[in-house]
């Protein structure tokens, strides 16, 4: 089951957070946390940079483009980084690509 | 006086804003002394316990019930909800609500709806549900939340009757445009626990049931999720119930009253507060309900020196308390538990008479 082939996504596609799931701050929780349908999950700060700019316009290499210059790191970790990250999202419904 | 570990915020608030229902589901979980209409609480006062809820750090707020579109001030509810900055979750039979008040609802910030199937035959599952019709009905609201592009989760209560068709039922929910479907076995409180020997699904059934929905999961991948409720009663450890006493998620009925849990008031001796007495965060940290048995501290044996104490809490209180008598014991569920051999011998209890069905 573990090893199942992950969904892969495309470096032009656009992802976005569906309608039903939305990323908020909060402070009773102690930060970042992605609301879903019937469920909450925890995103660490830089799980939240990187769902913060699925916004449906940007595509997945500007995105990638996009942290490697902001945090300054090479951009082949940060692809592997996001893509695993994003397809996770995406096989549990939280993500549209 | 003993030291308690820091207090968190819950993720989630159960809004039973009703206890009326037209459908008559004998698995249904709510008690069997259903609170009346004259005793709900008006809207205004739900309006500020969601905005209470909100303040102690409540995410998600579950309207539910009974059928909450049996309340005319739903819409007044769910925008309340929305403005208090609440992930609003609609779980609802789909009988009595109309698409316009549907449409309404989304409008005013509705974020996700829930809809119960009770099989995937349109005969069978009226006659579960007592009420001809209701899945005609289910079938179009469906449509009508996809059609308005707001997240759909089916969700499924199986048992005897169905539990064979678990495969078609998961079929529906993608025909119907579900992004979530919920394959739920039932848990044996309120009227559920009165129909027992009715509902009960053969050891046979259940080892089917469970094998099936891992293969679906892995079948349907990217396409819908599915979670599973795991029948209890067939288990080796008991489930982490409401994810532990009074850790997560409070629950207000509809005449206010504050609950760890929604069967909580199974349990004889809990005092438990009530909205228009007191406020949220005052009942979370300070209810006696709440504290009975939060933390481990309540825990007799074989619970408090279990390595998985934190992780399952020692199961379900109300079960514990059900099958045992002894709130504070181990859900015999359990097989550590001294009580597990009942478990065993009530499951293989079954009968074929008709339902006690859930009414007024």
């Amino acid at each position: 089951m573990g090893d199942a082939p992950k969904i892969s996504i495309a470096s032009d596609g656009r992802p976005r957070l569906p309608r039903g799931v939305r990323l908020v701050h909060n402070e009773a929780h102690g930060g970042w946390v992605l609301l879903a349908p019937e469920r909450v999950f925890k995103a660490d700060a830089v799980a939240a940079e990187v769902i913060k700019r699925c916004d449906g316009n940007a595509s997945l290499s500007e995105i990638i483009d996009d942290l490697a210059r902001t945090y300054s790191a090479p951009r082949e970790k940060i692809a592997e980084d996001v893509n695993a990250l994003l397809s996770g999202l995406a096989d549990k419904k939280l993500l549209e690509l | 006086m003993a030291s308690r570990a820091p207090l968190h915020s819950p993720l989630g608030l159960l809004a039973e804003v009703t206890h009326r229902c037209p459908l008559g589901c004998p698995y249904c979980s709510n008690p069997l002394a259903l609170d009346p209409r004259e005793q709900e609480l008006d809207t205004a006062t739900w309006v500020r316990v969601l905005r209470e809820a909100s303040a102690l750090g409540v995410l998600q707020v579950h309207l539910s019930g009974g059928e909450p579109a049996a309340r005319r001030d739903l819409l007044a509810i769910t925008q309340a909800a929305h403005e208090a900055g609440l992930y609003c979750n609609l779980i609802t039979s789909a009988v009595g609500l109309a698409p316009k008040r549907l449409a309404a609802l989304a409008a005013a910030g509705l974020d996700h709806v829930q809809i119960s199937i009770q099989d995937s035959i349109a005969s069978s599952a009226d006659h579960i549900a007592g009420y001809d019709g209701a899945f005609a009905r289910k079938l179009a609201l469906a449509a009508e939340v996809v059609r308005l592009a707001m997240p759909l989760t089916v969700n499924a209560v199986v048992h005897r009757a169905n539990i064979e068709r678990i495969s078609d039922m998961v079929d529906l929910a993608i025909t119907l445009g579900a992004s979530r479907v919920e394959i739920a076995h039932v848990q044996y409180h309120g009227w559920a626990l009165a129909n027992r020997a009715r509902l009960m699904p053969t050891p046979a059934q259940v080892e089917r049931a469970v094998a099936l929905v891992e293969e679906l999961r892995s079948r349907h991948r990217g396409r819908i999720v599915i979670d599973a409720v795991v029948p209890d009663y067939y288990a080796r450890y008991p489930k982490p119930c409401a994810g532990g006493w009074a850790r997560r998620s409070l629950n207000v009925t509809p005449v206010g009253k504050v609950l760890p849990c929604h069967a909580a008031e199974s349990i004889t001796g809990l005092e438990f507060w009530n909205v228009r007495e007191h406020s949220l965060s005052d009942i979370w940290a300070n209810s006696p309900a709440f504290n009975a048995f939060r933390g481990s501290g309540w825990m007799k044996e074989p619970c408090v020196s279990c390595p998985r104490r934190e992780q399952d809490f020692g199961g379900c209180r109300c079960q514990a308390f059900a099958l045992t008598g002894d709130a504070a014991a181990a859900d015999p569920v359990c097989h550590l538990s001294p009580a597990h051999g009942l478990v065993a011998k009530l499951a293989s209890v079954t009968e074929d008479g008709s339902y006690s069905y859930r009414r007024m």
